[in-house]
């Protein structure tokens, strides 16, 4: 149902050529700027660098610099100024440039940004955006490859939003820019690159709709951001032996489309879940325990969960494949809930 | 200085300093009566810096508060019942309970919050302060925060944004000497707060901060400037809490000041030192002040009342407003 109503959606008006993810975040960034005169930009390097990525690049000189603020380095105060902004009338997407530099804002994020809207007894309204990316594979090392969710999951307060394509980035942010609650919105670095179509038309996403990247019959691989590429190859090669896995990309992880995973599950009654960030208290613990609360008597195998080993992200390649999952765990999994390894 | 501020002005301010010192008594009342949960964390002793650095704000003007702040609340203009019922966990309270003492916001009052967190609320300020610049009033933000917060890198953090963006934002550093039981002098560089104003670039002065005029004429110059889009400055107001840290110090601290340094201060307790200035210069008289006090009195009561008769809210409130719809 959900697909349909995606497919529906990307069948709309004319098709733009395929462009990147990073230009699909900069084109609805554009967009919502111009939709909205008060929102603004704030974070590291956003002006006229345009971001160590590019996704801001050229709206400094479209909006000017009240708009488009490229800060020092000092993410509480980023976080902050972009929470007291938000606070008094200024919509705002403010920019973190790895999730591993959240931490330093953890005080603002958690305490400050999280908690508003509750101990003011719904009186603060936080139109806010933090955009961050995370991720490893890319040799970057313990301080700039985490995949940091489960963290901000923990946190009543924190919308989570991870797209794992053009498409869905774009119809996500801006429905995330549109909202007046905190959302963490948490891109892939390794998605940056990646090309997908997308409608000339506006799109709107709502937040909590889970997208079924591709349908099956005999398990269910549940994920999000850039594992939803990994799953789908799994699933590809997994087809080709005659397995039939159907990929749900959660896409939002607050809130979190129970209805569609439980969908699938009735179907398939087999569960995998496969996420970047570590085993131990990911977010594969808690979407376990939500499937055994609410579809125990539908599972005919323990739910596997696939993530990166318990340890901070080592530079060599070699030991970096080695951590984080790839494909073939992911096929492993699979067949384990078949009984089939 | 000289007592130019004007008659009117100054009762109204010495009526508020004196609002403050009554509400605090009695929630340490209502504390000590287990009508109050977890801690307070009385102002006693610092209402000139909550009077004085309030007075030359507009109703529509910005407030970020610290968790020792409902002296600076009242100077904003909160209304007392609403925070008493707040104090109470009462639904009626400012924030429906769910904040308590120190997490009471007004919006509407301009009062965007206290903060539980040292030094959490300086760069809310400064957003505040982006916020006005891009949408061009000529508001203000008076930012709250303590010694102890000076030593955070929020503070280092936001004075710097401030300042490079010239926004409109008086950093008010209440300097009672003591994060919680660390000195000043043991825990800052600097022999003066306001010197740390240097290093961004921006007009920082330390001040009497028992001396409500004093503290009123420099925040009315630093919001003359900041309207003017000068930029922020930093106001280091020394001052005394007469109670400890919080209700559940003991002996108001003595375990870490000492008997003859907190009688020092107590002699220069900043309402009896407006008082007889007010006697003095301005025909304050035993009738006024009995009419003044009377009618504190009568507002305070007033508060208790409704904080006392409004209901709780209900359990299933507990799951909401996490987030607005």
């Amino acid at each position: 149902m959900i697909q349909g109503m995606v497919q529906g959606n990307r069948e709309k008006g004319n098709r733009l050529p395929e462009i990147t993810f990073v230009e699909s975040l900069r084109m609805t960034l554009k967009e919502e700027m111009e939709r909205d005169p008060s929102l603004m930009l704030i974070g590291e390097d956003i002006g006229r660098y345009g971001g160590i990525f590019g996704v801001t690049r050229g709206l400094l000189e479209e909006f000017g610099f009240h708009r488009v603020r490229s800060t020092p380095i000092s993410e509480s105060a980023i976080i902050g100024s972009a929470l007291g902004a938000a606070m008094t009338g200024v919509r705002t997407v403010a920019e973190i440039m790895y999730v591993d530099f959240t931490t330093c804002a953890m005080d603002q994020i958690v305490n400050q940004v999280a908690k508003m809207s509750y101990m003011s007894g719904g009186k603060a309204k936080v139109p806010l955006v933090i955009r961050t990316q995370e991720g490893g594979g890319r040799g970057n090392a313990a301080q700039h490859s985490q995949s940091l969710e489960a963290l901000f999951l923990h946190i009543p307060g924190l919308k989570i939003v991870m797209p794992s394509t053009p498409y869905d980035a774009r119809g996500l942010l801006k429905t995330a820019i549109r909202d007046d609650n905190p959302v963490m919105f948490i891109e892939h670095k390794l998605l940056y690159a990646t090309k997908g179509l997308i409608p000339d038309g506006e799109y709107l996403i709502p937040l909590g709709q889970a997208d079924l990247k591709r349908k099956g019959k005999d398990a269910t691989i549940v994920t999000i951001s850039y594992m939803v590429t990994k799953a789908l190859k799994a699933a590809a090669r997994l087809a080709e032996e005659g397995i039939e896995a159907e990929v749900i990309d959660l896409r939002t992880l607050v809130p979190l489309d129970m209805d569609t995973l439980l969908q699938s599950v009735h179907k398939t009654n087999r569960v995998v879940i496969v996420h970047e960030g570590c085993r131990r208290g990911g977010i594969g613990a808690e979407i376990t325990s939500r499937i055994q609360e609410e579809a125990f008597d539908y599972l005919d195998a323990p739910i596997e969960r696939v993530g990166a080993l318990d340890v901070p992200i080592p530079y060599s390649e070699p030991l970096e494949n080695a951590v984080i999952p790839d494909e073939e765990d992911i096929v492993r999994a699979v067949k384990k809930v078949l009984y089939m390894a | 200085m000289a007592l130019q501020t004007d008659k009117i002005l100054c009762l109204k301010m010495y009526e508020q300093m004196l609002t403050i010192r009554r509400f605090e008594e009695k929630a340490i009342e209502l504390f000590e009566h287990n009508l109050i949960r977890g801690n307070i964390h009385p102002c006693i002793g610092q209402e000139a810096v909550s009077v004085g650095a309030c007075s030359p704000l507009r109703r529509e003007d910005f407030m970020v508060n610290t968790h020792r702040g409902h002296g600076n609340c009242i100077a904003k203009g909160a209304d007392l019942k609403l925070m008493m019922a707040e104090l109470l966990g009462k639904s009626t309270g400012y924030c429906k309970g769910k904040g308590g003492s120190m997490h009471i916001a007004d919006f509407e009052g301009g009062n965007l919050g206290a903060n539980g967190i040292v030094g959490g609320g300086l760069p809310i300020a400064v957003g505040a302060g982006v916020s006005i610049q891009n949408r061009g009033t000529d508001q203000v933000v008076a930012c709250f925060f303590g010694d102890g917060a000076t030593n955070q890198g929020t503070f280092h953090e936001s004075l710097n944004l401030a300042a490079l963006w010239k926004l409109p934002v008086i950093f008010l550093c209440e300097n009672n000497l003591y994060a919680l039981s660390t000195p000043v002098r043991e825990a800052i560089s600097v022999s003066k707060i306001s010197d740390r104003a240097m290093a961004y670039g921006i007009p920082g002065m330390s001040l009497d901060g028992n001396d409500v005029l004093e503290v009123y004429a420099k925040m009315r110059e630093a919001v003359e400037r900041a309207r003017a889009g000068e930029g922020p400055a930093l106001l280091d107001c020394v001052t005394y809490r007469f109670f400890g840290h919080f209700t559940g110090d003991p002996g108001k601290g003595i375990t870490y000041r000492s008997k003859e340094e907190m009688d020092q201060w107590l002699d220069r307790c900043p309402i009896k030192r407006l008082r007889e200035r007010l006697i003095k210069e301005k025909g304050l008289t035993g009738e006024m002040e009995k009419t003044m006090e009377a009618k504190v009195k009568a507002t305070i009561e007033e508060a208790v009342q409704f904080a006392n008769e409004s209901p709780f809210p209900p359990p299933e409130e507990a799951t909401q407003d996490v987030f607005c719809p």
